[in-house]
């Protein structure tokens, strides 16, 4: 006994401590109990609803490539001496969207909303999720084995921001969009070159280009490596996390039009990460709006940028500077900044900016609320 | 048999050839510069129009590095007049930092060198040519007369210093004659609060990692405004922002511009800020202003084909356009600019006169300018070239 006591509660952990008067049976009996409960656990998977959780699951729709489901992913804060985890930054706090096959998705917010770790969840690149449900074309994404996962990552890739950091300077073209080819044997050692060879061509670059190192590239060439990169892999689903902000306006351009093009002959469908909104209104067919860590508002583009419902939305459209000098400008400036993640405000989360705080916004979380058809909304200034 | 050379190869023996040739050059500028003593009859010059607070006349600033001179600034004129703002706009590499920099002669010596033309600054009496201007004087100009808001506000505070004492120093340092420390101290706080920054005290005391992006950018602004300069250049001051602190910053920027009656020159690539900002706007590319004009003229009437493509190629929000324009080809290599005009290779308006040589300024209106072909027969002026 001694130190090891407060340990014996997990299942399947050794317990030296409490063999200390037993006998043979009981230990057996024990042994047993632990290995169904550890059976037990597995079964259910992460994916059913534990006590804890507050969502309800959601059952597969096959008209959408990709359900999330108040997903949420927290980072912990480690500080003392012995670094134990002191709070939660709470990045991605309950999202819920559907994204149909073959469309577009833009994801737009101010920086540190979790719009970036809402895209790396989904695919399973930051660890484990803390809750909720990501299920790709039906399936918990949480709840492949490692081996199971190798394989859906070629059916969900991902785009870079900074086309200068995300390539590897070590490696020539050919191998940089090759490498993932060859590890997964997506086509044979014969074919190898030439499959190549049409990715880079679907993509606008030139087969000699396969020998040169990625510095020997401008910013809009190095974006599209990237985009053959992931596109090599023939992919359903592209999580594009800010491709174009750190491209000159003409280039931007270039790359939005090889997106779309990519878009109509493969039948992707994007995730697009920006906080550019005119950009995202271009590319987009639904339109999600992130606040930290939770989206605010969800819908159609046409719906979001003629009608913006939540008070967020609407100071953030009216911050978008509009390229003609005669244009007057009704501008909501928001005051102050972002709060922070690790310890946001109760109540709804936008309260401590929003011009239009009630009372009631400053204790209770509003729920999500369809306002019109496919147009959803989180704020309290929508009760009924 | 010769092995093909690939493009812009370089042999050792050329490439000796040109650094030294570069030595010799930059030597003799920088002897130029180095004198003391000297008389301020050399550089006290005359302002075409007392209203502008600086004029910029044929500006050549070149780079001498060792594949072979960079002509980064290459024949700029123009002016920003006083009260007022002067958006300058251009893809990346265009020139636009390089000819604020040789503004405030911070540029990367001895390869940077302004080699010809003038840079007539207004100090309200007299004007000086900052082209000739100097480091002593400079030294005097920088701060009080002309202050720079860089384009990243996370790399370009002293980290190891806290936010006070940065500031602390500006104000010592140009205007600090007579002030004791709580003089200076509460001059600090003054412009902390001027900026918009509610807990000044606070700030004061803190160290540039614990602000956030537009924070910074406000500590910024206010150590650029700490002596009232006559003339701003924010080089880039929001790309770096998220639109509704972008937002802020550009309220900020409007308000104190008025209240310290000086002059801004806005630096940035994004068309929906200079249509918010600027009175006037000039358009560069390859080192060259293709067109400039007022912002109204710029943005109602753009006619020079970059011009036009740059504002093609920009999604506007609530203008569905099926695809967007991208201009074609990229910009000419900088050490070897081709003869004819710079633009051509990528224009799509081209006419046979573009093979001529560069094209001259065509005045459209009195404020209204161009370098393309295009408008030479509209003005009756065909056949100059």
């Amino acid at each position: 006994m001694g130190i090891n006591q407060g340990l014996g509660q997990g299942a399947g952990r050794y317990t030296p401590g409490d063999t200390a008067g037993k006998t043979p049976e009981e230990l057996k009996q024990e042994q047993e109990k632990r290995a169904e409960r550890v059976q037990k656990d597995l079964r259910a998977g992460p994916s059913a609803p534990k006590p804890g959780d507050d969502y309800t699951p959601v059952t597969y729709d096959p008209q959408y490539i990709l359900m999330v489901n108040r997903l949420k992913k927290y980072f912990p804060i480690k500080g003392g001496m012995i670094s134990h985890t002191v709070g939660h930054v709470k990045a991605v706090d309950g999202v819920t969207f559907n994204l149909k096959r073959g469309t577009t998705m833009g994801l737009v917010g101010e920086s540190g909303c979790g719009k970036t770790t809402t895209g790396r969840t989904i695919l399973r690149l930051s660890g484990e999720k803390t809750g909720g449900q990501v299920l790709f074309n039906g399936k918990e994404v949480y709840d492949f084995s490692a081996k199971e996962m190798r394989a859906l990552r070629t059916q969900m890739q991902i785009i870079f921001q900074d086309p200068f950091s995300s390539l590897s300077p070590r490696l020539p073209v050919g191998e940089i969009i090759g490498e993932a080819v060859r590890e997964h044997n997506l086509v044979s050692k014969e074919e190898f070159n030439d499959y190549i060879d049409q990715v880079m061509d679907n993509c606008g670059l030139q087969s000699f280009h396969k020998e040169r190192y990625p510095h020997e590239f401008s910013g809009g060439q190095r974006q599209r490596i990237c985009i053959a990169r992931a596109l090599a892999l023939n992919p359903e689903f592209v999580v594009c996390d800010e491709p174009v902000s750190a491209l000159d306006v003409s280039i931007q351009a270039q790359i939005i039009n090889l997106l779309q093009e990519l878009q109509e002959k493969y039948k992707l469908t994007y995730l697009f990460i920006s906080h550019d909104l005119s950009v995202v209104e271009h590319i987009s067919d639904t339109v999600g709006v992130m606040y930290l860590g939770n989206l605010v508002e969800y819908g159609d583009t046409v719906d979001i940028f003629k009608n913006p419902l939540h008070p967020y939305t609407k100071a953030l459209f009216s911050a978008i500077p509009i390229p003609d000098p005669t244009a007057k400008m009704n501008r909501i400036v928001l005051e102050g900044s972002i709060p922070s993640p690790a310890n946001p405000p109760a109540g709804c989360k936008f309260h401590t900016r929003c011009a239009n705080c009630m009372e009631k916004c400053k204790h209770e979380a509003p729920e999500q609320k369809e306002i019109e058809p496919g147009h959803f909304v989180v704020c309290h200034l929508y009760d009924k | 048999m010769a092995k093909k050379k690939p493009e812009g190869y370089l042999s050792a023996k050329e490439s000796r050839r040109i650094s030294r040739e570069n030595r010799r050059i930059t030597g003799e500028f920088e002897k130029q510069r180095k004198r003391k003593n000297v008389p301020e009859s050399e550089y006290l010059t005359q302002m075409k129009d007392p209203n502008n607070a600086v004029e910029f006349d044929n500006l050549h600033t070149y780079f001498y590095t060792d594949v072979g001179t960079v002509k980064a600034v290459d024949g700029v004129s123009y002016e920003v007049p006083i009260g007022k703002t002067v958006g300058v706009v251009g893809e990346s590499g265009c020139g636009k930092s390089v000819t604020s920099l040789s503004l405030m002669q911070l540029l990367q010596r001895p390869q940077g060198q302004i080699v010809e033309g003038a840079i007539r600054l207004n100090l309200g009496d007299k004007a000086y040519d900052i082209t000739k201007a100097p480091n002593t004087v400079m030294q005097n100009l920088r701060g009080n007369y002309i202050s720079m808001i860089f384009q990243e506000p996370m790399t370009s505070l002293n980290p190891v210093f806290r936010i006070g004492d940065q500031l602390n120093e500006v104000i010592a340092l140009h205007d600090g004659e007579g002030k004791s420390k709580e003089d200076v101290k509460r001059r600090t706080i003054e412009l902390l609060e001027l900026v918009g920054i509610a807990n000044s005290e606070g700030v004061y005391r803190m160290y540039p990692h614990e602000l956030s992006g537009g924070m910074r950018q406000r500590v910024m602004i206010a150590m650029a405004l700490a002596c009232n300069p006559r003339i701003i250049i924010a080089d880039e001051p929001t790309t770096a922002l998220d639109v509704t602190i972008q937002a802020q910053v550009l309220d900020l920027l409007r308000h104190l511009k008025d209240k310290i009656n000086s002059s801004i020159m806005f630096i940035t690539h994004d068309l929906g800020v200079i249509a918010e900002m600027a009175d006037y706007v000039v358009v560069m590319y390859a080192g060259r202003i293709v067109e400039k004009g007022t912002a109204e003229e710029i943005f109602a009437h753009p006619a020079h084909p970059y011009t036009i493509g740059l504002m093609a190629s920009k999604p506007v929000v609530g203008k569905q356009v099926e695809k967007l324009y991208s201009i074609p080809g990229k910009v000419p290599n900088p050490v070897n600019m081709p003869n004819y005009c710079y633009f051509k290779d990528r224009c799509e308006m081209q006419c046979e006169a573009c093979a001529g040589a560069y094209p001259h300024e065509i005045s459209l209106s009195e404020t209204h300018k161009v370098s393309c072909y295009r408008y030479y027969e509209k003005n009756g002026k065909g056949g100059e070239a």
